[in-house]
């Protein structure tokens, strides 16, 4: 089944309530020609599995690299992708534009919490 | 993002409520910008916020280099479909695909039943009845399968009232014509008729009920993301 906002949001929950570590990627700026709209999101846990999209595949494998370290304990932070790097066929956007990605951290409920 | 947030974002989405989420994009922090502006908030920023989800588009919203992320998640379109028939099974599960709350209506409960639906609101009233209650609005459509003036009828007079986005009828044009006239007869007026799509559906050459079904929720996708279409050409 295609994931749509609300399974991107509930698998995160579902990952973490098996214990494991989960981020979070959303799309927050679009410049141009961009694959997916503002608000899109993608779901990361610690293994690697991810659910939803950010992109058309152009530059998950670089945001799930960036989660993998951001569940690890690193900040929550913001990723930009373009095309005009040397690094543009591994994570940049075919189609031209640019995006930007915010990634952050789930954090567990602490007792007594949610 | 704290797990009581995520929660409550699921639950809303799961409630079909709108839900606004504001992320402070130098260090992270989140509120949902229904509570209050909280401590630390530059207030303007938090009602420059405000006018953003008003609008209801997500953005970055700015003051200086206070950049806030504002993440509207609005409620689902709804499609409601009356008539539990075969292509209706298929229309309600590439409606549920594409993120549509989908509530079937027919007070035939033979038709109308869960073996039939699994996991799909059913409405098993009369239809005139079922569609008030249902309370039509802006992001509904509302697709009549039932080819029985009974049922399809006093559906389709109701959602002619209201404000769905979209109204189809089943049917071939010849049926169509009929319809109309009939409805005519009922007082509805020249206006409201030409809001009707009949036959319902992109012309696919559609056969089985897959694939009648496909070439409604293509039509239905087309006038959510473009608007009212001209009417087509007779056949």
């Amino acid at each position: 089944m295609i994931a749509d906002e609300r399974s991107v949001l509930a698998q995160a929950a579902a990952w973490q309530d098996e214990g494991l570590g989960v981020a979070l990627a959303t799309v927050i700026q679009t410049w141009g020609s961009s694959p997916r709209p503002v608000g899109s999101q993608l779901a990361i846990n610690e293994r690697g599995t991810f659910q939803g999209s950010v992109s058309g595949g152009c530059v998950e494998a670089a945001v799930i690299k960036a989660a993998l370290e951001i569940i690890e304990g690193a900040p929550a932070r913001r990723l930009d992708f373009g095309v005009s790097d040397d690094d543009a066929w591994s994570v940049g956007l075919p189609c031209g534009g640019r995006i930007s990605v915010f990634v952050e951290r789930v954090e567990p409920a602490r007792d007594g919490e949610g | 993002m704290k797990r009581a947030l995520l929660d409550a974002l699921i639950a809303a989405h799961a409630d079909n409520r709108p839900a606004v989420l504001a992320t402070d994009l130098d260090g992270g922090e989140q509120y949902l910008l229904d509570d209050p502006c909280p401590p630390g908030m530059d207030p303007e920023l938090h009602r420059e916020a405000l006018a953003r989800a008003a609008r209801g588009k997500s953005g970055v919203a700015s003051r200086g280099e206070r950049q806030l992320f504002v993440h509207v998640l609005s409620p689902r379109p709804r499609l409601v479909i009356v008539g539990a028939v075969h292509i209706a099974q298929g229309l309600a599960q590439m409606a549920m695909m594409h993120d549509y709350e989908v509530v079937i209506v027919d007070p035939r409960k033979g038709f109308a039943s869960p073996e039939r639906f699994a996991g799909v609101r059913l409405v098993t009233e009369w239809p005139d009845r079922a569609l008030q209650e249902l309370k039509l609005d802006g992001r509904t459509a509302v697709v009549t399968l039932t080819h029985e003036p009974k049922l399809d009828d006093p559906a389709l007079t109701r959602a002619l009232a209201s404000e769905a986005f979209f109204v189809g009828a089943l049917g071939s044009t010849r049926t169509q014509h009929k319809r109309l006239e009939r409805l005519r007869q009922h007082g509805l007026e020249e206006a409201a008729l030409a809001r009707i799509r009949g036959p319902v559906g992109l012309p696919l050459g559609s056969i089985t009920p897959a694939e009648i079904a496909t070439s409604i929720m293509a039509e239905i996708v087309q006038w959510r993301r473009r608007g009212p279409q001209p009417a087509r050409a007779p056949a």
